[in-house]
């Protein structure tokens, strides 16, 4: 069987970083597309953006914000040599890499390691790629090192000041965006995050791609739970995205939908923490 | 003398069973199929066969229940039937085997249905026998989806003796069987068993394979394959497309029974995937599908469900029994009612504002048209809604396969067997006949395990 977790490593505070055997998704697979991964036999599926991939090993990586149930069990709960009974993929549009001159990749949070490889597509296609990440505090940045590799500038900002600009991450876009030239810009990160990008951008005139964070049940385009309003019209994150202009996105139906399971989410996670602590 | 009424089935009280997702009907004693099986005329011409799509020998195995050799019975069932236990639980009997049977004419019809479902439960106890397979011809198949179609056409291209396997893109196969159809209708460990059957006999299944995505119709030329088999089914969910369908507490039916049936919500926390049902549910369509929603959010505590249906009962497209089933468990058919908007408060639904409708001419299904009131608009309050108005071709295949025509509506071209426009490519069931019922899909994939042997060998022989 596939699926084997061959190398596990913390990134900081409730990040992990896996590489996961799954050779015929690594084969495949190109920027901006996903996978859904179920843990177990009882398991939900859940979407994880592909961070990167390996076609010569047969492996994917993902990066894991331990941040409800699922999460937290396979951050804490699945090492190296445990298998993930399911890992669907490549999901979704990939993202549409061509030359466009000066690009900006923003990366917001847990956010900054699928925008790796987005930066390194479209380097490789011959696009100034200028990186802008950020994070509460400076030991939730990562993948820095990464991000330097294919970029030509790295801007940093964290709310508290700890690294780089003290801010969000729209300063240093701002200060980008009224210095350059730049043709089109990607944000990925928390959806609150990717509006206040969008609506940076769209200030400056400049063309802005998000990576849509929708509830997601199957990937492929078969129940509409990742409906999202796009220009107004109904589209499906899993299929026809997950990245959309993002001046068109109806961010507080996104929102919104975001939190159609808040009640059931934290009941899970709180019921999973009491085993846990009953157990150690 | 003859009995004129079937055999009743016994079924779990309507009070009780709205509170377990336990099957509903319980299934024919021995002696209950028995003396159903002797209400069969064994007619020479056997019209029931006809009604058949996949040419169960029906006067047969209904001679061999009666007999008391329920071994056989399940033997010749099986023979061209590859899922019974599926069969005699979903099929629309009354439209098919049991509409030409010559007992019907005077009398209720034998309950075809039932004793498929009995024999085919009775082997599940006794000991399943794998059937045959031919000697290995050194032919490998690749069949996409693994519902009703995908499942017919690889257990008959495997007994053909061809290596035969099996792309799934979710993580258990059966597709709708699996996904769509409730536990109380069709219990899921029966559809598990018939594909652990199919297993033993050789069929391989790939699950977690997206064609389209992890690897496409191409792929597997390459890889091998002479022949390829598209059963991907009609899983695109159609909308409604008014205002506010969008709010948090619309659920199209593939998403609402996707997650109690393949992943379990009903035993929420015990499984991770969640559903919300609320108070109050408004389920749109007059489908099997839209019965099955309905009875699901009555199981899962809803206190009020109602369908709302834009024709009237008589149009209605859901089994007769299903109808009954979900009215005696308390359902509410609002019928000639039209949404035209949903009405929410930060972003969550809270009522459906609908037209009343009046029948009008017939249109070109042959059903009369509804047609809206004007200004009879009202509101009913609902906490959740799920859209049963039904599903097109999955787009995924289709988009991606180079060389394949595909029609209006996003359906598969194909002829009579099921031969696409590209060599070598097969298709059958709802991708390319759009949305239509189990037992169609599995006549298509069995036409196209026919032809797709038959073309392999004749070029086998030219070699």
């Amino acid at each position: 069987m596939m699926n084997m977790i061959l190398a596990k490593r913390p990134l900081g505070p409730n990040v992990v970083e896996l590489v996961v055997e799954a050779p015929r998704i690594a084969a495949r697979a190109r920027a901006g597309q996903f996978a859904v991964v179920r843990l177990h036999e009882r398991g939900e599926r859940i979407p994880l953006t592909l961070a990167d991939w390996d076609p010569g090993r047969g492996t994917i990586t993902l990066v894991v914000q331990m941040v409800g149930k699922s999460t937290r069990e396979l951050g804490e709960r699945f090492g190296i040599g445990d298998t993930i009974r399911d890992v669907v993929g490549p999901l979704g549009s990939p993202s549409t890499i061509r030359r466009y001159g000066t690009v900006v990749c923003v990366g917001g949070g847990v956010g900054i390691a699928p925008i790796y490889p987005i930066a390194r597509a479209l380097r490789a296609e011959g696009n100034e790629v200028i990186a802008v990440v950020g994070a509460r505090t400076k030991g939730l940045l990562l993948w820095l090192d990464r991000i330097a590799e294919v970029s030509s500038e790295l801007h940093i900002a964290t709310d508290d000041g700890s690294q780089g600009v003290k801010g969000v991450v729209t300063t240093p876009l701002q200060e980008v965006l009224a210095t350059r030239k730049v043709a089109h810009v990607w944000a990925i990160g928390p959806a609150i995050m990717m509006k206040f990008c969008a609506r940076t951008c769209q200030e400056f005139g400049v063309p802005a791609t998000v990576s849509l964070n929708a509830i997601m049940l199957d990937g492929t385009g078969m129940c509409g739970a990742c409906r999202v309003e796009v220009g107004g019209e109904t589209r499906f994150t899993c299929v026809d995205g997950p990245e959309f202009p993002g001046d068109l996105v109806n961010w507080d139906l996104l929102l919104s939908r975001l939190g159609t399971f808040t009640y059931e989410e934290r009941y899970a996670l709180e019921r999973y923490v009491a085993a846990q602590g009953g157990r150690s | 003398m003859i009995r004129p009424t079937q055999v009743p089935m016994r079924e779990r009280d309507p009070q009780a069973r709205t509170r377990t997702f336990d099957e509903v009907p319980a299934g024919y004693t021995p002696d209950e199929a028995q003396e159903e099986a002797a209400r069969c005329l064994q007619c020479r011409d056997a019209p029931c066969m006809n009604g058949c799509p996949v040419n169960i020998h029906i006067p047969k195995f209904i001679r061999e229940i009666r007999e008391g050799d329920f071994r056989a019975a399940i033997t010749t069932i099986k023979q061209t039937n590859n899922l019974p236990a599926v069969c005699g639980r979903v099929c629309p009997q009354e439209v098919q085997c049991q509409a030409p049977c010559t007992l019907g004419r005077r009398f209720e019809p034998v309950a075809i249905g039932r004793l498929e479902r009995f024999a085919a439960d009775w082997e599940s106890q006794h000991g399943v026998q794998v059937p045959e397979v031919a000697p290995p011809t050194g032919v490998r198949i690749a069949v996409v989806g693994s519902g009703p179609a995908g499942l017919t056409c690889a257990a008959d291209l495997r007994r053909g003796g061809h290596a035969v396997t099996v792309f799934e893109a979710l993580h258990e196969p059966g597709g709708v069987l699996m996904y769509g159809i409730p536990e109380f209708r069709l219990p899921k460990r029966i559809v598990q068993g018939e594909i652990a059957n199919l297993r033993k006999m050789g069929v391989a299944i790939e699950v977690n394979a997206v064609v389209g995505r992890t690897l496409t119709v191409d792929d597997l030329f390459t890889d091998g394959y002479e022949a390829v088999f598209i059963g991907t089914g009609a899983g695109l969910p159609q909308f409604l497309g008014v205002p506010g369908e969008n709010f948090t507490g619309i659920y199209s039916a593939n998403e609402f029974l996707t997650r109690v049936n393949l992943m379990r919500a009903y035993l929420f926390p015990e499984y991770d995937t969640p559903v919300k049902v609320g108070k109050t549910v408004a389920v749109v369509g007059g489908g099997n599908v839209a019965m099955d929603a309905a009875r699901t959010a009555l199981r899962l505590g809803a206190e009020r469900v109602m369908i709302l249906y834009r024709r009237t009962e008589a149009e209605m497209p859901a089994r007769v029994e299903e109808v009954h089933h979900a009215k005696e468990e308390g359902v509410e058919l609002h019928v000639l009612v039209n949404p035209v908007r949903f009405l929410g408060e930060g972003g969550r639904v809270e009522g459906v504002e609908c037209l009343r409708m009046e029948l009008g001419e017939p249109d070109g299904s042959g059903r009369r048209r509804p047609v809206p009131v004007p200004g009879s608009n009202f509101v009913l309050p609902v906490a959740t809604v799920i859209v049963a108005i039904g599903n097109q071709p999955h787009p995924l295949v289709p988009r991606t396969t180079p060389g394949l025509r595909v029609a209006e509506g996003g359906t598969i071209w194909t002829d009579e067997d099921g031969a696409t426009s590209r060599g070598g490519v097969f298709a059958g069931g709802d991708i390319a006949t759009g949305a239509a019922t189990v037992i169609s899909a599995m006549g298509a994939g069995k036409r196209s395990a026919t032809a797709i042997h038959r073309s392999l060998m004749r070029s086998r022989r030219r070699l």
